[in-house]
């Protein structure tokens, strides 16, 4: 599966702190989210974007996916954030309430632009939108649809509670429709879906219980607002070793069944037809990710030959 | 380019600097840090070729500085400038 990125973790740092900005490369998540937006008060968005900008200048041996979160297009602070920051090559830009497919076409025509006159490649500037609104949930399918540059679609909780002028709780039953709604959209477009941040940094079984809740669900990464989260998200995210030994054992059933000329066999008194050698074949994938097994499945061990 | 009013930029948190800049008829640059001794020429160095990349060459500069790295400096140098030049 050509493009596919292991997203479980993507830390928040905040664009105006060099103390923070020089640990990212010590940090272990899988991408960084710097933020211009609610972490860079009014009166200094133009010394965060300056900051950021030199700091990935200088931060030449990347190891991890750098995204930048830009103040919303309609203030008067997003395009500049595009124009200080793009010339420096993060990997993205995080769209901020990004509520309708129109918001979307207008940063990626602005990315365009931008690719253009710094010659780089088109589509080279990826985007990941945040759905935190009742209006951004409902037009999610939309938005999922709205750029080729959309590696993923990110939920978030805390402005969709603010919009719908309720409470976030701890068993968050106050989010399930709308994460569903965004993980189907997610996945009708076969992206990946990153869920929202958990606050409370203390609090690590809660953050343990709220990640296994957006796996169960569907999403494959979270977001994060302080690093020593990281341990906890990676290790629900990691395929635990005796799904991974089931999965290999899917894969060499239905290859046996193949050669007896069916597409359905029984394992352990189980049915494995094609859906369960797809799920098989996911976890090994994400094994593969973690170096938990040696050779990355094919597509004809998923699907048999032609 | 040319500083036609005070201002400043940074903050006092470790790893950082705060520059403030003042119009003056010559070019007077001052550096407080809790590593004079080791990178105090290292900084100046610093301070030196990002105000002539700007083509600043009159004016009070100070810098207080908390440790902070080549591109803060440059960065924060970079912001104070802009904030003290626009009209």
């Amino acid at each position: 599966m050509a493009g596919f990125k292991l997203r479980r973790s993507l830390l928040y740092v905040p664009g105006n702190m060099p103390s923070m900005l020089q640990n990212i490369p010590i940090f272990n998540c899988d991408s960084v989210i710097i933020d211009l937006e609610d972490a860079v008060p009014l009166s200094e968005k133009d010394a965060a974007r300056h900051l950021v900008k030199r700091f990935l200048l200088n931060y030449t041996d990347r190891n991890k996916e750098l995204l930048v979160r830009i103040n919303p297009l309609d203030t008067r602070w997003g395009y500049e954030d595009l124009k200080v920051v793009l010339p420096a090559m993060p990997d993205g830009i995080r769209l901020p309430k990004a509520d309708t497919p129109e918001i979307v076409e207008r940063l990626d025509t602005l990315l365009t632009e931008f690719e253009e006159e710094l010659e780089v490649e088109i589509g080279r500037f990826g985007i990941l939108p945040s759905l935190e609104s009742a209006l951004g949930v409902i037009n999610a399918v939309g938005i999922a649809n709205s750029s080729e540059r959309i590696f993923a679609l990110a939920f978030g909780a805390e402005d969709y509670t603010a919009s719908m002028e309720i409470e976030r709780s701890r068993g968050g039953e106050e989010l399930f429709n709308a994460r569903t709604r965004v993980l189907w959209a997610a996945k009708a477009k076969g992206i990946q879906a990153v869920d929202t941040i958990f606050a409370d940094v203390s609090d690590m079984e809660g953050l343990r219980a709220e990640t296994e809740l957006a796996k169960r669900l569907g999403y494959t990464g979270k977001c994060l607002v302080n690093p020593r989260q990281i341990e906890v998200v990676h290790d629900v995210f990691a395929p635990k070793q005796h799904e991974v030994e089931y999965a290999l054992q899917v894969i060499e059933a239905i290859q046996r069944a193949r050669q007896l000329g069916t597409g359905v066999i029984a394992l352990g008194g189980k049915m494995v037809d094609a859906p369960v050698v797809k799920r098989a074949a996911r976890v090994l994938r994400t094994a593969y990710a973690h170096g938990m097994v040696d050779t990355l499945i094919d597509e004809e061990a998923i699907h048999g030959a032609q | 380019m040319k500083i036609v009013k005070k201002a400043q930029a940074g903050t006092m948190q470790s790893s950082d600097l705060m520059v403030f800049l003042e119009p003056a008829e010559t070019l007077n640059v001052t550096i407080e840090s809790t590593v004079l001794k080791q990178f105090g020429a290292l900084i100046r160095g610093k301070v030196d070729e990002v105000l002539a990349k700007h083509g600043i060459d009159a004016g009070e500069v100070r810098i207080t500085d908390r440790g902070a790295l080549d591109y803060a400096i440059e960065a924060r140098l970079e912001t104070a400038i802009m904030r003290a030049t626009e009209g």
